[in-house]
């Protein structure tokens, strides 16, 4: 099978890789890169669990060709804190449990991210909202839901 | 062996606490917010294979040959295997129907059974590979339908087979021929005919639900390797390791020594990890290409190939007096279990009426084969299909006779020491407790708001302990390490250390739990039936006081005082009373920095089949709003009231709660398995099973009783199956409170929704 | 099982050759979210995938003679996010934030939308009825063909064998002009639509409709314009005797089948129901638009 070359920035850092074009970028992320942070849950983009930041935009990397990934800046799980300070949200998520088993965890994050950078003040229901393409079967949402709120609070008044 | 913490476990009321009942952030939270966290399918091994298997797409058929020969030639491919790669085993046995489930031999039994499978250096080639291989069938009539599946001319699954507990009073089994009826099991107390003569009120219905499956987010994932000399090792994401080890010991006949199980972080489980899929498949596959295998299901194979809950029909009559006394209760329950026995059916007759205090009872029910994926466990098996019957009488009936909803279930509740039908006496409970904080909270107590229904429901859950063996070690410097061999389904690790933090006097972040391998530990039973914080809580709270003990002892010989001139409170050794001299307290730290000066290591370990677990209860309180033109039921508010005994760490009982009843939500409204004429799933996907999404619930309130369980040292009862018990009932009643019908069948989904809303208008 | 290819070439003329060269089934990717779902679920096994997004113009939206130009691989979170584009066509807007979760917006694209022929595909009803035009380029030119006839039946299309389409236009809104869409889903949000209803009115200044266009999606194999239902609002104020009229047409107009998304019976039902609301909400827009 024909591959391709790609070279792409993960969280920063310069990667390559040779990809089979059906590969997606998840299968790169995971299997090529071994950011595993970024999981999988359906891989038809119906659970939000690869969820990722390509180029700024909020999407599931399961849906994207990892061939398409050439010279594409990504961001994953694995760039969130900086160094040992967590992200507001990461913060969030560990003091007011906002996740249980933690497999929808990483993609949550990620897509909480891309709200608050949006919108600093969401709503509940926007929040609801803008997070319903990230199954969780824990939680029952609602901690989850609450601990993005406190996050977005603490960092407008920050 | 005898374990004096299962007679006497300690507990006080008036017992200070300094963590237990806080909720500090969990251990293995920081992975898990970071990606660091290790599921399933994150193990990348030197060598490692890429393995899939080929699965059936007829619902029923005899496996008449399998070619591989091409797939085998096909450069990458490393191994391939099919049924006749495992042992032998007689079919209609335990481990004759769990190897079959795993890989079919003589015939599928439903559309997405494994049939072969392939190991190769890339997904691409293994994809490839199984397309080369011929499998020629011989297409059997199948029956997907239970009911369908006891009638005398349904397709028989297994020509073998014949109904246990076969009567000749019971038309609908025969023990003389083949039937698809696995059991018949009767269960009951009293004279229910002669009750029900002394009922004013009696209402009688039929109720069936669908089939759902656990929907955890993480698919089943595994990485098998074997040694040269033979030595396996499995890591999966698993409730039960020991479990595992000691089926695939069974199924594949090789030691159990020479198995080694190291669970992997568990994305969901939620009971659908308690039995294997891949795993042996995986195994088999690198026994014989000598390199590591990992399989990883699709979320097809998921809902295809793995088990989800029993969908139900039942007829449930309740008989009750003009002052709200229940005088008898009667039911037969038909549940769907797949090819193969396993579903757990008689929790339901034992747990379904079970926290009302009933004399007069009779139940029948069947276990029926039909060609569906096996179920497998989901939060308290088999029981919230049936209160959802239960409870809807019980509303009926409280309304009949024009008494308060709580009232009514109030009055015929359980109290400390009631008896059930299957014959347990309970000891102290929390139900009348439960439903007295239902009946105060704020949900209860605001009005309804206009155009919405309420609806409120009531459950229970047996609890469960069982065997359990974990170890104890304190390092020189003072901090502790558990090794568990329990599963962690959602935190538990965090709620099992504070409870030894607790007992040892020292802060929580100076423990460490550690989920161990099977080599490390004694057996473990599965993580299910809200057991393990329990379990645990008792087996660690017995390892710290055999390690108290021991550092007690050594504290006395640094004094060189007697044994029990040594007393440990507020996590410092002290001398027992002012005639043994006066010297400084030893902090748990202290003792253990003279770890190696005294006598060595400090450890404990402590093995036991738990006992005493106490019965959980809860209430939920749920409004609704339906649009009456579309079908489309709204929950608009939700509350779950439930008896923790002691919340160890109340955000994650909380968590609990309010997972339990959003789980329960998606069961009530939208989810189920849809199988065509031609006998396969037509909605295994993510997009067509519906469960809940954020935008699609509420805030779930929560209200956590505590009614201590004294036979555990902090008094603590499960809480993991309580919270989807009453769900679906809650939600049936309020709506039939909104539209004036309360529906009889799950799930409640806009087009039958519309349906009965048409219906009741019709009647009008 | 032949081994995928993958090609971005960086001109239209450069995919139509490559698509018209084509042996085996060929497929146009913008963003992926049906193509790759398919290929995922062993739903299509194309030799070929021309990714067209390196092509100039295909992405972004453009003002054309009082109009909009918008390219076919425009992502719904662009369109979302263009201001002047949201506030001249809400109701296409109200078809694009139902597409999947907003992680698929990022990449779905308008093209694919309706390329994909789902009879549920949420952007196409609300596309009908604002009167879009596809700009389709193929090998024999160009042609300017209606969004109503690209569609022919479930996953199929008008299109021939190395057509894309490049664009679509959007025409100028006249005063008093507003749209809306909605559609049925048992789940508020990561649904397919059961049904769905879309309604493009004008009203002049005394309030009487002038121009009404309906169109359905999901009851039918395709997403179909209903001209029965724009007539029937066509003269009146969209009073309570015009919704009636409104309702009994769309019902009339549907042809559902019975799936695991819902009845036949359902979906002619619930479409009646949705007509009423979306004419509410097309007529509040067009209200505050006179």
């Amino acid at each position: 099978m024909k591959k391709h070359h790609i070279t792409l920035n993960v969280n920063g850092d310069e990667y390559d890789a040779l990809v089979e074009p059906q590969q997606s970028l998840l299968d790169v992320l995971r299997d090529k890169l071994m950011l595993t942070g970024t999981k999988e849950g359906c891989a038809t983009g119906d659970c939000g669990a690869c969820s990722v930041i390509v180029d700024g935009v909020l999407q599931c990397a399961c849906l994207m060709l990892g061939v398409e990934a050439q010279g594409v800046h990504v961001e994953t799980i694995e760039g969130m804190a900086q160094g040992s300070d967590l992200h507001p949200l990461q913060k969030a998520f560990l003091e007011f449990n906002g996740l249980q088993c933690g497999i929808c965890t990483p993609g949550v994050l990620v897509a909480a991210k891309a709200l608050l950078e949006r919108n600093p003040d969401p709503t509940e229901t926007e929040v609801r909202y803008w997070l319903a393409g990230n199954l969780c079967r824990c939680t029952g949402y609602d901690k989850l839901i609450q601990s993005v709120l406190i996050a977005a609070k603490e960092m407008r008044g920050a | 062996m005898a374990h004096d913490i299962l007679e006497n476990s300690g507990f006080a009321a008036d017992r200070k606490l300094n963590i237990v009942g806080t909720s500090p952030i969990k251990h293995d939270g920081w992975d898990k917010v970071t990606g660091a966290a290790k599921f399933s399918s994150d193990l990348i091994l030197p060598g490692m294979l890429v393995g899939k298997i080929l699965r059936s797409p007829h619902p029923h058929a005899v496996i008449k040959s399998i070619d591989t020969s091409e797939a085998e030639k096909l450069a990458g491919v490393k191994a391939v295997v099919t049924g006749a790669d495992f042992p032998k085993i007689k079919e209609g046995t335990p481990y004759g129907d769990m190897t079959r489930m795993v890989m079919a031999q003589e015939k599928v039994y439903h559309e997405g059974h494994p049939v072969a499978a392939v190991a190769a250096t890339s997904e691409a080639v293994a994809k490839k590979a199984l397309k080369l291989i011929k499998v020629d069938y011989e297409v059997l009539p199948h029956v997907i339908d239970p009911v369908a599946a006891m009638q005398p001319d349904a397709p028989i699954l297994h020509s073998y087979m014949r109904t246990k507990g076969a009567t000749p009073n019971d038309p609908k089994v025969s023990a003389d021929r083949p039937s698809n009826i696995v059991e018949r099991y009767e269960l009951g107390v009293g004279d229910v005919d002669a009750a029900f003569k002394e009922a004013d009120v009696i209402v009688e219905r039929t109720f069936d639900t669908k089939p759902m499956h656990q929907g955890y987010i993480e698919p089943q994932s595994c990485v098998a390797t074997c040694s040269e000399e033979g030595e396996i090792e499995l890591w999966c994401c698993t409730q039960a390791p020991f479990v595992y080890r000691d089926r695939l010991s069974e199924i594949l006949k090789v030691d159990g020594s020479k198995i080694k199980v190291q669970q992997s972080e568990l994305g969901g489980g939620f009971g659908g990890k308690t039995a294997f899929y891949a795993e042996p498949v995986a195994i088999q596959l690198a026994r014989k290409a000598r390199r590591p295998v990992k399989i990883t299901f699709t979320r097809s194979e998921v809902f295809r190939g793995t088990g989800p809950v029993s969908g139900t029909q039942s007829r449930i009559k309740i008989g009750c007096k003009k002052d709200g006394t229940i005088t008898a209760a009667e039911a037969e329950l038909i549940f769907q279990t797949g090819p193969y026995s396993g579903s757990a059916f008689t929790n339901a007759p034992q747990a379904m009426f079970t926290r009302y205090d009933l004399k007069n009872v009779r139940t029948v029910s069947y276990e029926v084969v039909s060609n569906r994926p096996k179920v497998a466990s989901f939060r308290a098996p088999c029981v919230p299909q049936v209160v959802f019957g239960v409870e809807g009488i019980m509303s009926e009936l409280a309304n009949k006779i024009g008494m308060d909803q709580i009232d009514f279930r109030r009055k015929n509740a359980m109290a400390d020491g009631a008896k059930t039908i299957y014959a347990e006496t309970f000891g102290k409970i929390g139900f009348i407790e439960t439903l007295e904080a239902a009946k105060a909270c704020d949900h209860y107590l605001s009005p309804v708001p206009k155009g919405q229904g309420r609806g409120i429901s009531t459950g229970f859950w047996f609890n469960r302990g069982g065997e359990t063996s974990s170890t104890l070690n304190v390092a020189p410097d003072g901090s502790v390490t558990i090794t568990i061999g329990t599963a962690d389904v959602a935190g538990s690790r965090i709620s099992i250390s504070m409870m030894v933090a607790e007992e040892l006097g020292i802060p929580v972040d100076k423990v460490r739990a550690v989920l161990a391998d099977t080599h490390q530990l004694g057996f473990n039973r599965v993580t299910a039936g809200s057991r393990t914080t329990f379990s645990q809580g008792v087996v660690l709270v017995d390892c710290a006081r055999k390690v108290i003990k021991e550092m007690a002892g050594r504290a006395a010989r640094i004094w060189n005082v007697p044994e029990e001139g040594v007393e440990f409170s507020n996590g410092s050794f002290r001398p027992a009373g002012a005639n043994v001299g006066e010297f400084q307290p030893l902090t748990i730290a202290d003792i253990a920095k003279k770890t190696t000066s005294t006598e060595g290591a400090i450890a404990a370990r402590s093995d036991m089949n738990v006992t005493g677990a106490g019965p959980g209860f809860g209430c939920h309180i749920v409004d609704v709003a339906v649009d009456e033109e579309t079908g489309a039921v709204e929950i608009k508010r939700y509350t779950v009231v439930e008896d923790a005994g002691k919340a160890i760490h109340p955000l994650q009982v909380e968590g609990q709660f309010q997972g339990g009843a959003v789980q329960g939500i998606g069961w009530a409204l939208n989810e189920e398995y849809i199988f065509g004429e031609d006998g396969k799933m037509q909605n295994p996907g993510f997009l067509d099973y519906r469960m809940p999404v954020a935008s699609d619930v509420p805030n779930i309130d929560t209200v956590i009783v505590e009614v201590p369980n004294p036979r555990h040292p902090f008094g603590l009862r499960g809480v993991g199956e309580v919270p989807v018990v009453p769900t679906m009932a809650a939600i049936a009643n309020a709506i039939g409170n909104c539209i004036g019908v309360r529906p009889q069948s799950l799930p409640m989904s806009p087009p039958r929704m519309l349906q009965w809303i048409k219906e009741r208008d019709a009647a009008k | 099982m032949t081994d995928l290819r993958y090609e971005a070439p960086n001109s239209l003329n450069a995919a139509v050759a490559l698509l018209t060269e084509a042996k085996g089934l060929a497929r146009v990717m913008a963003g992926g979210t049906d193509v790759i779902v398919q290929m995922e679920m062993d739903q299509s096994e194309p030799e070929l995938i021309v990714d067209i997004k390196k092509i100039p113009k295909l992405r972004g939206i453009s003002a054309e003679n009082g109009g909009f130009r918008v390219g076919a691989a425009t992502t719904g979170m662009q369109l979302c996010d263009h201001k002047t584009f949201a506030a001249a066509w809400p109701g296409v807007i109200d078809g694009v934030k139902l597409i999947g979760s907003i992680q698929v917006k990022g990449r779905a694209s308008m093209g694919g939308n309706l390329c994909n022929a789902s009879p549920g595909a949420d952007s196409v009803p609300p596309m009908i009825a604002a009167g879009a035009i596809a700009r389709v380029v193929g090998p024999n030119g160009v042609r300017e063909v209606p969004v109503e006839r690209i569609p022919t039946a479930p996953g199929k299309t008008s299109l021939a064998k190395g057509e894309i389409i490049a664009s679509f236009f959007l025409p100028p809104r006249p005063k008093g002009s507003g749209d809306a869409y909605m559609r049925f889903t048992p789940r508020t949000e990561m649904d397919i639509a059961v049904t769905g209803v879309a309604i493009n009115l004008t009203l002049d200044a005394e309030g009487v409709c002038t121009a009404a266009r309906v169109a359905i999606g999901a009851v039918a194999p395709t997403a179909l314009l209903v001209k029965d239902a724009g007539d029937a609002l066509i003269g009146t104020k969209v009073d309570e005797a015009a919704i009636e009229k409104l309702v009994a047409a769309t019902r009339a107009a549907c042809k559902p089948i019975d799936d695991k998304r819902g009845t036949k019976a359902f979906r002619i039902e619930v479409t009646g129901v949705l007509a009423r609301r979306v004419a509410m909400a097309a007529l509040e827009r067009a209200r505050g638009n006179i």
